[in-house]
């Protein structure tokens, strides 16, 4: 889009031109993220080849906080809806692994990815019921529902009820191909899930977005439909949360109800997007790497752990809101998603020069900020 | 004595300036009016000396004490009341509860329920009535009562006639006009310039957040206060 | 007639919800803040009264009073130190931050007092019921719990109604703005706000722990309960969110009775899932628009 304009000003003072224009969405620093990232990616999908089984299984855990963590901020971070309860559809996604693979003999790997789409059938109808509640309610409804999900579960004999079950067909794939194989699937959902996320803002649906979690009463009267809208965020993130759950209940081969539904899930969640940053792409990206490390040094210590985790958690959420990544974006205005509209300035007017020529990208438009 | 002093206060929205290096006197026993077009700074000035906005500089001095820093809920134990603009009389309280609520701050005074009601006749009938369903006279009536019942030495009155009945704005002014003689000063901010210009003792106007003009009504002409009032 | 004493042992225990309830209710009424600790605080004060007894050799009725006192007194703090702080247009911060207050409650009781299931005695009150007819009773405690939870929604009503701090607690209810034009304080109104909200699920979670067992994880399950009551009695109103605690209790006890004990909150969950389907504003909400 671009554009030049002639402005008439009150009788007497001369017309002056605006400078050619242009929106433009990435700037050549985002082209250095982009060849990073690629390089990161390969990195991480070469471990396999060197880093061996253990280190392998480890970091699909790493992928799969990664993730969620992505997922939880699309809810919440970007659409502002708060959720407490995306752990049913973990748990849906770590059961679909038992329904879809022991029971219907699917490929495992196959499984990963259409215990997504059983989330999305269960997310469908539970969203119109939970989006009559707002905020700290909706919260809380969402935590309903999920242990409305965990119950059933535990009740059906063929679960394994309370005590779970092992997957059989994942646990007799041969150990290579399952573990290896988890990992790269781990490292898809991970990145795909940044992608979702990525591309989701920069539609149609991620202005609608900004708009709903600014003040949603005035988008509904600006025209957004911000049912439809809400709907599909929250549609996205069961589908991503229900693979997330898949991926761990493949990485440990065990399901149980009370493990796969547990509230720690949300904490999780909270902790990485509180602490590295809200309504960002790169937020939970940070908070996944801190809480992972965090998790892999500490974690002996239990309930501590947790309480610490805690205390930051609530440091973070009352005096940072945006978390560390929102302290980065603040101090040197840095974006690493091009997500962002900014003008680029193509040409100078013809008589008088307006402050500085080209304008880098990001420094302008409303998408996420503050 | 000086009740107000405001002293070059500048008041910011964000980035944006609402008021440029503002000061005026306004006397005790006056009834001073502000008046100015829609936007001219005239609520944020009010607002100002209520203590729900803070200035960047300048002082505001009450009684000849700087009350900057305090907050608002303090000054109306000092005795500044305010009539927001928009009236925001309590909802779901009575309207007698919403004169109670009033009197939170405990200042002695003459003011009290049947004081109020003798100020604002209209009122007597709808004590027990839910604020929400009054009229906007009625509401009115109440927010004003409502300001009185804290006892204030400064009443502030924020565009009291807006959407208003004449016959409505006219018992308002009526029951205004003797609020200084019960020892009450008066800083009345309207855009209605004709009604208010009756009753001031004083008067400023204010233009995009400056004072165009100030004095007394009784010494201006029509033609100056329009100028003044428009920027021409 | 066992449906009979089922039926009514759900609405008993609808009086323990309902006290639960109250204070998550006034918290939002007043300041708008849903408090995702709000159970793990009720336990919390069970444990207080539960460390007076063990360590400090008091009786469960001192215990209790001591609990209750402290509970107030952490409330205001709370929100005057914390909370307050994570008021303002935004309204996300304090779901996080309460949400981060119930991990680090959870896990403080953990560290401090292990996962075993916890008991407060009282003696053999907790055991005793009125014989109605031969085959219709009513156990004594959960009938004083009842009573309990009117007398408080009584006492809370008539203070809002007819004290000066009550009118004020309405009026920053309306419209917080105008309210500190009143010379009202808002932090401090939000602060009394918790503080009797605290005191009231304080005095719900020892009556719980004398009546049933308690464990640091048992919050969450009193948030739930106490967030269930007030949804289907509907919001800003405190005989509402009795009746909405009552509709829960009976659920259960009736899922229970029908299903077996295993589908007893499963059977309130779906009841409140129907009542946010096909009535959402609740059955007795009072909203007023100005």
């Amino acid at each position: 889009m671009s554009g030049t304009g002639g402005l008439l000003e009150p009788a007497g003072r001369p017309a002056m031109e605006l400078p050619k224009y242009r929106v433009v969405r990435s700037s050549k620093m985002h082209r250095y993220v982009l060849i990073a990232s690629i390089i990161i990616v390969l990195a991480l999908a070469s471990v396999p080849f060197w880093g061996g089984q253990s280190m392998s299984r480890t970091l699909v855990t790493f992928f799969a906080l990664l993730a969620l963590g992505q997922m939880w901020n699309l809810l919440g971070g970007f659409a502002g809806l708060i959720s407490v309860g995306q752990q049913g559809y973990l748990g849906i996604g770590a059961y679909s692994m038992w329904l879809l693979g022991d029971v219907l003999n699917i490929h495992p790997f196959i499984c990963v990815f259409l215990a997504g789409i059983l989330a999305v059938i269960i997310a469908f109808p539970a969203a119109p019921l939970l989006f009559r509640l707002r905020g700290g309610y909706f919260a809380i409804g969402t935590w309903v529902f999920a242990e409305v999900l965990r119950i059933i579960v535990a009740n059906i004999p063929a679960t394994g009820g309370g005590s779970g079950k092992t997957i059989i067909s994942s646990a007799t794939l041969e150990p290579d191909v399952r573990i290896y194989g988890t990992y790269w699937i781990g490292l898809v959902v991970a990145v795909g899930s940044i992608l979702i996320v990525f591309f989701l803002l920069r539609s149609r649906l991620g202005i609608a977005l900004t708009a709903i979690r600014d003040d949603d009463l005035a988008a509904q009267s600006s025209g957004v439909n911000v049912f439809r809208a809400k709907l599909w965020v929250y549609l996205v993130a069961a589908f991503g949360c229900g693979i997330v759950g898949a991926v761990v209940a493949l990485n440990l081969l065990r399901i149980q109800p009370n493990a796969a539904f547990t509230v720690n899930w949300s904490a999780y969640a909270i902790f990485i997007v509180v602490i590295g940053g809200f309504g960002s792409i790169e937020g939970p990206i940070i908070g996944a790497v801190i809480y992972f490390a965090m998790l892999q040094t500490l974690s002996d210590y239990g309930e501590l752990y947790m309480l610490l985790l805690g205390v930051l958690a609530v440091i973070m959420a009352t005096k940072a809101p945006r978390g560390l990544w929102g302290f980065v974006e603040k101090k040197w205005d840095l974006h690493l998603f091009p997500v962002r509209r900014g003008l680029e300035i193509e040409s100078e007017p013809k008589d008088k020069a307006p402050p500085g020529g080209e304008e880098p990208a990001g420094a302008e438009s409303p998408a996420g900020s503050s | 004595m000086s009740m107000l002093r405001l002293q070059d206060v500048n008041v910011f929205y964000g980035d944006f300036q609402a008021l440029f290096d503002i000061s005026f006197d306004v006397n005790e026993g006056d009834l001073f009016a502000v008046i100015g077009a829609n936007g001219a700074g005239k609520s944020t000035m009010l607002r100002t000396i209520a203590g729900a906005m803070q200035p960047k500089s300048g002082k505001v001095l009450f009684e000849g004490e700087e009350i900057n820093g305090i907050s608002a809920h303090k000054r109306v134990d000092m005795g500044i009341s305010l009539v927001p603009e928009g009236r925001r009389v309590f909802p779901s309280l009575t309207v007698r509860e919403n004169l109670q609520v009033g009197a939170f701050s405990r200042r002695k005074g003459d003011w009290n329920v049947d004081t109020v009601v003798d100020l604002f006749p209209l009122l007597k009938p709808l004590l027990k009535r839910q604020a929400a369903s009054l009229s906007g006279g009625e509401q009115q009536a109440l927010a004003i009562g409502r300001a009185l019942m804290a006892n204030p030495r400064l009443l502030l009155l924020d565009e009291v006639s807006l959407g208003l009945a004449p016959v409505v704005i006219k018992a308002i002014y009526e029951a205004m006009v003797t609020l200084p003689d019960r020892g009450m000063t008066v800083l009345v901010v309207e855009q209605d310039v004709q009604h208010v210009l009756t009753v001031a003792g004083h008067v400023a106007c204010f233009l995009e957040g400056r004072i165009s003009l100030e004095g007394e009504p009784s010494e201006l002409s029509p033609d100056a206060i329009t100028r003044a009032y428009f920027g021409m | 007639m066992d449906w009979v004493n089922v039926t009514i042992q759900g609405i008993l225990l609808g009086g323990l919800y309902a006290l639960f309830a109250v204070g998550l209710s006034l918290v939002f009424g007043v300041m708008r803040i849903v408090n995702l600790a709000h159970g793990d605080l009720g336990i919390l004060a069970a444990f207080i009264a539960l460390f007076f007894v063990q360590w400090l050799g008091l009786g469960v009725l001192w215990s209790s009073l001591l609990s209750i006192v402290l509970m107030i007194g952490i409330g205001y703090v709370l929100q005057r130190g914390l909370l307050n702080f994570t008021l303002g247009t935004d309204d996300t911060r304090p779901i996080l931050v309460t949400f981060g207050l119930s991990v680090i409650i959870q896990n403080a009781l953990l560290m401090g007092f292990s996962a075993d299931t916890q008991g407060l005695k009282a003696g053999g009150i907790t055991a005793e019921s009125i014989e109605i007819t031969d085959r219709l009773a009513i156990g004594w405690y959960p009938l004083m719990i009842f009573i309990a939870a009117i007398i408080i929604i009584v006492a809370l009503q008539l203070f809002l109604a007819n004290t000066r701090m009550g009118r004020a607690f309405r009026a920053t209810s309306d419209d917080r703005d105008a309210a500190e034009l009143m010379g009202i304080n808002n932090r401090h109104i939000y602060s009394l706000a918790m503080a009797i909200a605290l005191g009231v699920v304080a005095i719900a979670g020892i009556l719980m722990g004398i009546r049933t067992t308690f464990d640091p994880t048992q919050g969450q399950f009193n948030l739930i309960f106490a967030f269930e009551a007030v949804i289907m009695g509907g919001m800003g109103s405190l005989w509402g969110t009795l009746a909405g605690g009552m509709l829960l209790g009976v659920s259960q006890t009736l899922g229970a009775q029908a299903f077996g004990s295993e589908w007893a909150l499963f059977t309130g969950h779906i009841v409140f899932l129907a009542v946010l389907a096909f009535r959402p504003q609740g059955f007795f909400a009072k909203t007023v628009t100005a």
